[in-house]
C-alpha cells in the first residue's frame, strides 16, 4: 500500500471561550485527538451527530481553522499552519460547503465564482481562456449547457444547481483531496443522487479522494470506501463501510446503526434508543467520551479514555471492551 | 360518536397564493382524511404544498394566502367555512401544530413553563397557578423533568426544545395534531426520541397525528398510511405497505429509491432530473409528466383523476391499472 | 446595482456577453428603481437638483458682486423679470438660488465622498483584521463620535478660514466616524459567511477578500449611508454659511439665509428672501433621505431569495 494522501495524527482543537464577570474560562474540546488516514481515490466518511466535532475536524485539516495540536500531513509532507506557507496545499485540497444559499457569493456572477480560483492563483492569462475552462467545469459539474449559466447571479439557480457550481468552483483547480461538509443535507432528496453520482463520478475519473462529513450513515454507507464514528470530538470506530454497518464493535456505532430507520421496514421491536442528549463539548470529560450514555459502562470507562485500536485489519475501535487483534 | 365521525376530513382543499403574476396553486385540490389515533404521513419535496396544507387546516396561511375552495372537516365541523373568531375557538384545543423549525419559535426571553401556561391560559381561561401545574404535568408527559419550567429555551437542548413544543401543542388537548417537519433540523439519535414519544402519546391519547416530511425512511415506522404530494396534488395514498411494496405511481417509485436501504445493495439511486414546475401555471395535464420517464400522449393532455386501486390504496395516474 | 454602474461608466459597449448582461441587468435595475415610487421620487428630486447644479450656472447668469444700481431694484418681490425677486442688494433671487445649488451640492458630494472613503476603508480594514488595528481604529472613531460634529465644523471653519475647500475638507474628514462603525458591524456579519471562508481556502489574500467580496456585500449599507451622509454634508454647509462661517466669496444657500437673516427679511415679509432657499435645501435633504430608504429595499430583496 502505497503512502496514505491524507494523514491526521491525534488532531486537537481546542477553543478558549472567555468567561464572563460570573463564570470561569471555558475550554470547548471541539476535537480532541482524532487520527485516520485517506488514500488516494478513497472515500472516507466522517459520520457522527451535531457537536461531534467533525465539520471542525474536516476545516482543521484544511487550515480554515487553527489546530490546537497534532500533524496533518499530505502527499507526505507536514501541512503548515501558516497561512503565507499554504499556496501549494490549497490548489490541492478544497472544500465544499453545506449552504448553497450561503457558500455562493450572491453579488457575483457564476462564472465569476467558479473562476475565482483560476483569478486567485494566476492560471489563466486571456478573458477567453478563463471562460472556456469554466465553461467546462460547469459541464463536468451537469450544468449544461454551461453558456446558460455563467452570466446568472446564485439567487437565480436552484439548490441543487449551486451546488454543482459550488463543486466547479472547488473541481476546476485539479484537486486530489476534497473535504465534502455535508454537500447533499439541505438539498431534496431526488437532488441529492445527483450530486452524490457527480462526486463519485469525479472520483473515478481523477481520482479525487473525499473526506465526507455527513450525520447520515445510510449515505456514508452508500458512498464511502470507509467510514469514520466521530462523537464529542474522538473517533469511536474506524473500518470499511459494510463492516461498520454490519459487524460495528462500538456501542455508539451499533445504537446509531441500531435506530436508523430504513425506508418502508416497520420496526419490529422498540427502538434501542439512548438516554438523555450529548454532553456540552465544553465540559472535560476524563474518561471515554461515550461513558454517560454507554449501556455497558463501567468504572474504567469513565476514568480512562480508550485509544483506537486495530480489533481486525482494517478495522479500529476506541473502546476498553474490544481488545485488539 | 367517534366511531361515526371522522377526526379529520378534507375534500378537494384548494389553497392559493397571491403573487403578482397570478395565483400561485400551492394546493390545487386534495383529498385526505384521518381517524382517531391514526397517523398520516404526508411526505414530497419543497414546493409540493405539504406545509401548506398543514397550514390550511389550522387556518393559518400567511397573508397572501387563502382557502380557494374544498372543505375541511374536523369532527364534523368545515373548517373552510368559519370565521376568524369561530377557528379560534378550535385552534389548540381540537387541532394544533408543531410547526416547522418549532424549536427556534419559542421566545428566549421568557421561561419555558410561562410559555407553555401562557397557552393554556389563553385558550381555557384557566389561573396562572393551574396552568402552571398543568404545563408541569405536560413536560412530565414528553419526558422533561418538572423543575425544568422555570428554565429558558436557551438552557434547553435542541431535543427538549422540541419536546417543548410539542407538550406545547398538547396543552389544550387537542385531538389532532399536525407535526410540520418536526424532527428535521434533529440529529438521529433525537429523531428517534422524538418519534417514539410521538407514537407513545399517539397511543396513549387516541390523537390523530399528521406527520409531514421529506424523509421517506421515517415514515414506515412511525405511520399507518402515507399520502404522497407532488406539486399541490397528491398523487399517491396507501397504507405504508402498499406505498412501499405496491407503489403505483412514478413519483412515488423513484423517490422510494432515493433513500438509500443500509444493508441492501449499494447501488447510487437513480434521481429524479429537472424541477418541480411552476406552479401559478403548471403544466397541462398531468403535472409529473415534464419529469417522468414513462409519459405518454394521455399524460401531456388530460389530468389524472384518482383512482382507487384497492380498499386502502389510490393513485393520480394513467398509467395504473385499475384491479377490480 | 453594480452592473448600473458598470453601464454607465461605459462598460456596457461592446458585444461580450458579460456587457450584453450589463446593458440588460442595467435597465432592469433601472425599472425596479421606476417601479418602487418611494426611489424613483427621491432620486427624481435628486436628479434634478444634480441638474441644476452642474448646468444651472450657464443658463443662468448671476454674479455676486454685481448689485442692483438702483435703490428701486431691491427688495422687489417675485415678477416676471425676477422670478423671486431681489434681494437687498438687488441681486436676482433667482439666479443666486441656481448659483446656490451648484455649492451646495458640490460641498455635498465632494465631502461626502472624503467621508465615506475614510469612513469605509477604516470600518473594512478595522472589522477584517480585527484584533489591535481593530482596537486601535476603534478608539479613534469613538473619539471622533464623542465631539459633536457641528460645533466642530464651526471651530474648525472659523480657525482655518473660510474657502471652499476648507469647507469641503472640514466636513469630509469630521464625518466619517459614524459610517466607519456601521461598515465595521456589517463586516463581522460578512467575514462570517461561508463563501468568505471558501475563498480563503482556495489560496485569496486579504487584499482581494476585502475588495472582491467584502466590500461588494457591505455595499448596501455603504450607499445607504452615503447618500444620507450627503444630506447631512449638505445641511451643514448651508448651517455654516447661514452663521457666516461659509466661503462669503461665492453664492450658497445659506448664505441667502444669512443675509435674509442679517437683514430682518422676515420682520419685512419678504418670504421670497428666505423660504425659497430652505426649502430647497428641505427637498434635497428628502430626496436623499428618501433615496436611503428605497435602495436598501431594491439593493436587498435578492437576499431573501430561497
Amino acid at each position: 500500500m502505497s503512502a496514505p494522501l491524507v494523514s491526521v495524527k491525534d488532531l486537537k482543537v481546542h477553543f478558549e471561550v472567555r468567561g464572563g464577570l460570573f463564570s470561569p474560562q471555558k475550554t470547548v474540546r471541539a476535537v480532541d485527538g482524532v487520527s485516520f488516514d485517506i488514500g488516494r481515490g478513497e472515500i472516507l466518511s466522517l459520520v457522527g451527530e451535531s457537536g461531534s466535532g467533525k465539520t471542525t475536524t474536516g476545516k482543521a485539516i484544511l487550515r480554515l481553522v487553527g489546530a490546537t495540536a497534532g500533524e496533518v500531513r499530505f502527499e507526505g509532507e507536514p501541512v503548515s499552519r501558516k497561512n503565507s506557507e499554504l499556496h501549494e496545499f490549497r490548489k490541492k485540497a478544497q472544500m465544499i460547503y453545506q449552504d448553497p444559499y450561503q457558500s455562493l457569493n450572491p453579488r457575483e456572477y457564476v462564472v465569476d465564482i467558479v473562476a475565482e480560483p483560476l483569478d486567485v492563483n494566476g492560471l489563466v492569462d486571456t478573458a477567453a481562456q478563463r471562460e472556456e475552462r469554466v465553461k467546462q467545469a460547469l459541464a463536468a459539474a451537469g450544468l449544461q449547457p454551461p453558456e446558460d449559466f455563467l452570466y446568472r447571479y446564485p439567487y437565480e439557480l436552484s439548490g441543487g444547481q449551486r451546488q454543482r457550481a459550488a463543486l466547479a468552483s472547488s473541481l476546476i483547480l485539479d484537486p486530489a483531496f476534497v473535504v465534502a461538509d455535508e454537500p447533499v443535507s439541505m438539498l431534496d432528496a431526488s437532488i441529492r443522487t445527483g450530486i452524490v453520482k457527480l462526486m463519485l463520478k469525479q472520483r473515478d475519473e481523477r481520482g479525487i479522494a473525499y473526506l465526507f462529513i455527513t450525520h447520515d450513515l445510510s449515505l456514508a454507507w452508500l458512498i464511502s470506501d470507509r467510514i469514520a464514528i466521530m462523537y464529542l470530538g474522538r473517533i469511536m470506530e474506524t473500518g470499511n463501510a459494510d463492516v461498520i454497518i454490519r459487524r460495528g464493535l462500538h456501542p455508539y456505532t451499533r445504537a446509531l446503526v441500531g435506530i436508523m430507520p430504513v425506508p418502508g421496514v416497520e420496526r419490529a421491536g422498540k427502538r434501542n434508543l439512548l438516554a438523555g442528549d450529548i454532553p456540552s463539548a465544553a465540559s472535560f470529560i476524563p474518561g471515554c467520551k461515550f461513558a454517560s450514555r454507554c449501556p455497558t459502562a463501567q468504572e474504567i470507562c469513565r476514568a480512562e479514555c480508550p485509544e483506537l485500536v486495530e480489533a481486525e485489519p482494517g478495522h479500529s475501535v476506541a473502546c476498553h471492551f474490544v481488545k485488539g487483534a | 360518536m367517534e366511531a361515526q365521525t371522522k377526526l379529520l376530513d378534507v375534500k378537494g382543499l384548494r389553497a392559493y397564493f397571491r403573487m403578482g403574476k397570478g395565483a400561485l396553486r400551492a394546493v390545487d385540490g386534495v383529498d385526505f382524511g384521518l381517524d382517531y389515533g391514526e397517523a398520516l404521513g404526508i411526505v414530497g419535496e419543497s414546493g409540493c404544498g405539504k406545509t401548506t396544507s398543514a397550514l390550511s387546516i389550522c387556518r393559518m396561511l400567511p397573508r397572501e394566502g387563502y382557502i380557494a375552495g374544498g372543505e375541511i372537516f374536523v369532527e364534523g365541523i368545515d373548517y373552510a367555512r368559519l370565521s376568524d373568531d369561530e377557528i379560534r375557538a378550535h385552534r389548540w384545543k381540537d387541532v394544533s401544530i408543531i410547526f416547522q423549525g418549532a424549536m427556534n419559535a419559542m421566545n428566549p426571553v421568557k421561561r419555558v413553563g410561562f410559555q407553555i401556561a401562557e397557552a393554556i391560559e389563553l385558550h381555557e381561561g384557566a389561573d396562572r397557578k393551574a396552568a402552571m401545574n398543568r404545563a408541569g404535568d405536560l413536560l412530565e408527559l414528553v419526558e422533561i423533568p418538572r423543575d425544568r419550567l422555570s428554565r429558558y429555551p436557551h438552557e434547553f437542548s435542541g431535543g427538549m426544545k422540541q419536546r417543548a413544543m410539542i407538550a406545547m401543542a398538547l396543552a389544550c388537548g387537542a385531538k389532532l395534531v399536525i407535526g410540520d417537519e418536526p424532527t428535521t433540523a434533529l440529529d438521529v439519535m433525537i429523531q428517534a426520541q422524538i418519534l417514539d414519544l410521538l407514537e407513545r402519546l399517539r397511543r396513549e391519547r387516541r390523537m390523530g397525528l399528521i406527520l409531514i416530511t421529506h424523509d421517506l425512511s421515517i415514515l414506515g415506522e412511525t405511520c399507518d398510511r402515507i399520502a404522497v404530494m407532488y406539486a399541490g396534488k397528491i398523487v399517491e395514498t396507501g397504507t405504508v405497505r402498499d406505498v412501499f411494496d405496491r407503489a403505483a405511481h412514478p413519483y412515488t417509485r423513484r423517490l422510494i429509491s432515493c433513500f438509500p436501504r443500509i444493508g441492501g445493495e449499494k447501488v447510487v439511486p437513480e434521481g429524479i432530473d429537472g424541477f418541480p414546475p411552476n406552479l401559478i401555471d403548471p403544466p397541462r395535464g398531468c403535472r409529473f409528466h415534464p419529469r417522468c420517464l414513462e409519459a405518454r400522449a394521455a399524460c401531456r393532455e388530460i389530468e389524472p383523476q384518482t383512482r382507487r386501486l384497492s380498499a386502502t390504496h389510490s393513485v393520480a395516474c394513467h398509467l395504473a391499472e385499475v384491479k377490480s | 446595482m453594480r452592473d448600473f454602474i458598470a453601464y454607465l461608466f461605459g462598460k456596457g459597449r461592446g458585444r461580450s456577453v458579460r456587457a450584453q448582461m450589463r446593458r440588460m441587468r442595467g435597465r432592469e435595475f433601472l425599472s425596479r428603481v421606476y417601479r418602487n415610487k418611494t426611489a424613483f421620487a427621491g432620486s427624481v428630486i435628486v436628479l434634478v437638483f444634480a441638474l441644476v447644479a452642474l448646468i444651472g450656472q450657464s443658463v443662468v447668469r448671476f454674479d455676486l458682486g454685481v448689485t442692483g444700481q438702483t435703490g428701486a431694484e431691491r427688495w422687489l418681490p417675485p415678477s416676471a423679470a425676477h422670478w423671486l425677486g431681489t434681494d437687498h442688494l438687488g441681486r436676482d433671487l433667482f439666479g443666486f438660488l441656481v448659483a446656490g445649488a451648484g455649492v451646495s451640492m458640490l460641498v455635498g458630494a465632494v465631502a461626502t465622498a472624503i467621508s465615506m472613503v475614510i469612513g469605509t476603508v477604516v470600518g473594512v480594514v478595522s472589522g477584517y483584521f480585527g484584533k489591535w488595528i481593530d482596537v486601535l481604529l476603534m478608539r479613534l472613531t469613538d473619539f471622533m463620535l464623542c465631539i459633536p460634529w457641528l460645533p466642530l465644523c464651526m471651530v474648525l471653519a472659523a480657525i482655518l478660514g473660510s474657502s471652499l475647500v476648507n469647507i469641503i475638507l472640514v466636513i469630509g474628514l469630521t464625518g466619517w466616524a459614524g459610517s466607519a462603525r456601521l461598515v465595521r458591524a456589517q463586516t463581522l456579519s460578512v467575514k462570517e459567511m461561508a463563501y468568505v471562508e471558501r475563498t480563503v481556502s482556495i489560496g485569496a489574500k486579504s487584499g482581494h477578500i476585502m475588495i472582491k467580496h467584502i466590500l461588494p456585500n457591505v455595499f448596501p449599507v455603504v450607499f445607504a449611508n452615503t447618500v444620507l451622509s450627503a444630506a447631512a454634508a449638505i445641511s451643514t454647509e448651508t448651517t455654516l454659511s447661514f452663521l457666516g462661517l461659509g466661503d462669503t466669496s461665492r453664492p450658497s444657500w445659506g448664505m441667502i439665509l444669512y443675509y435674509a437673516n442679517a437683514t430682518s427679511a422676515v420682520a419685512k415679509g419678504a418670504w421670497w428672501y428666505f423660504l425659497p432657499a430652505g426649502v430647497c435645501v428641505v427637498l434635497v435633504v428628502l430626496g436623499l433621505t428618501l433615496m436611503s430608504y428605497a435602495f436598501d429595499e431594491i439593493l436587498n430583496p435578492r437576499l431573501k431569495e430561497r
